[in-house]
């Protein structure tokens, strides 16, 4: 599984960088790619809920549903504010499409093998958005209130990272 | 004024403040974009704690030592009174990336 795990990081950090090498991102794709990775992490974690055996994986799943809800509410707020349409692009596809594979993957899954899996991902999955959004996302953004948005996401997701690595650790 | 008056004013007013801790304070901590501040402060026994949750994020105040674990839902304020002395370091459960210590006296 970690091998699968980490062709698909590598994957995503591939169709990232491609997709990054094409030139500068404009606010409006940065606010996409953002919002994006919240809808694939509220994915994961509704079908978590209905799938995790273990009480610590369920309540992390609760967690990160009204974390990332909640963040993704302030980010459209913001786009309204800013009269910004957030605009699809190869990194939100690539991102889009790692994910459902991997939301098909784990759907296989059930019992404990489930929870470690999920979790596993969740360690991963905000790694690589953190990462995205260190070295891409906040770096190119030009509007001053989206830059802050993303540096507060950028906090959140390290911390889910974090808790993330907790519950993980609680499982072995 | 007469004397045994006095002794009643004195009396109720010994009495008062017996009632209420003398030191008893409000220590005021904002949690705002996932940090905490102040990241230090010193308290004691029986001062209230006023945290202050100005995020849309629910966060917690978890003692590592198992003192205490307050919830803050999002945009709330939660109250708590010191019970024990010691040097706590606490953190937030969904955000452990979200820590600071509480010196509290005795």
């Amino acid at each position: 599984m970690f091998v699968r795990l980490g062709a698909a990081i590598a994957a995503m950090t591939l169709l990232s960088g491609a997709a990054f090498a094409q030139g500068k991102l404009t606010d409006p794709q940065i606010a996409h790619i953002a919002y994006t990775a919240g809808v694939i992490d509220i994915t994961a974690a509704k079908q978590a809920q209905s799938k995790a055996s273990n009480k610590e994986v369920r309540a992390f799943a609760d967690d990160m549903v009204r974390d990332h809800e909640a963040v993704n509410k302030q980010a459209l707020d913001l786009v309204k504010k800013l009269n910004v349409t957030p605009e699809d692009n190869d990194t939100s596809k690539a991102l889009s499409k790692a994910a459902a594979d991997k939301l098909a993957e784990l759907g296989k899954l059930s019992g404990a093998a489930y929870d470690k899996a999920y979790v596993a991902n969740e360690v991963a999955f905000h790694k690589t958005v953190d990462g995205a959004l260190e070295k891409q996302l906040i770096p190119s953004a030009s509007n001053a209130e989206l830059k802050s948005l993303l540096q507060t996401g950028l906090k959140i997701f390290q911390g889910h990272e974090q808790h993330a690595e907790h519950v993980a650790a609680g499982l072995k | 004024m007469q004397p045994g008056r006095l002794r009643l004013i004195v009396a109720a007013l010994a009495f008062s403040t017996m009632a209420v801790p003398a030191h008893a304070a409000t220590i005021t901590i904002v949690m705002e974009n996932l940090v905490i501040s102040p990241a230090e402060v010193s308290a004691k026994v029986g001062d209230t704690l006023e945290l202050v949750n100005k995020d849309v994020l629910a966060h917690t105040a978890t003692a590592t030592n198992g003192d205490f674990d307050v919830t803050m839902p999002p945009k709330k304020t939660v109250t708590y009174v010191l019970k024990k002395a010691g040097t706590v370091d606490y953190y937030c459960r969904f955000h452990p990336n979200m820590k600071a210590t509480l010196k509290i006296e005795p």
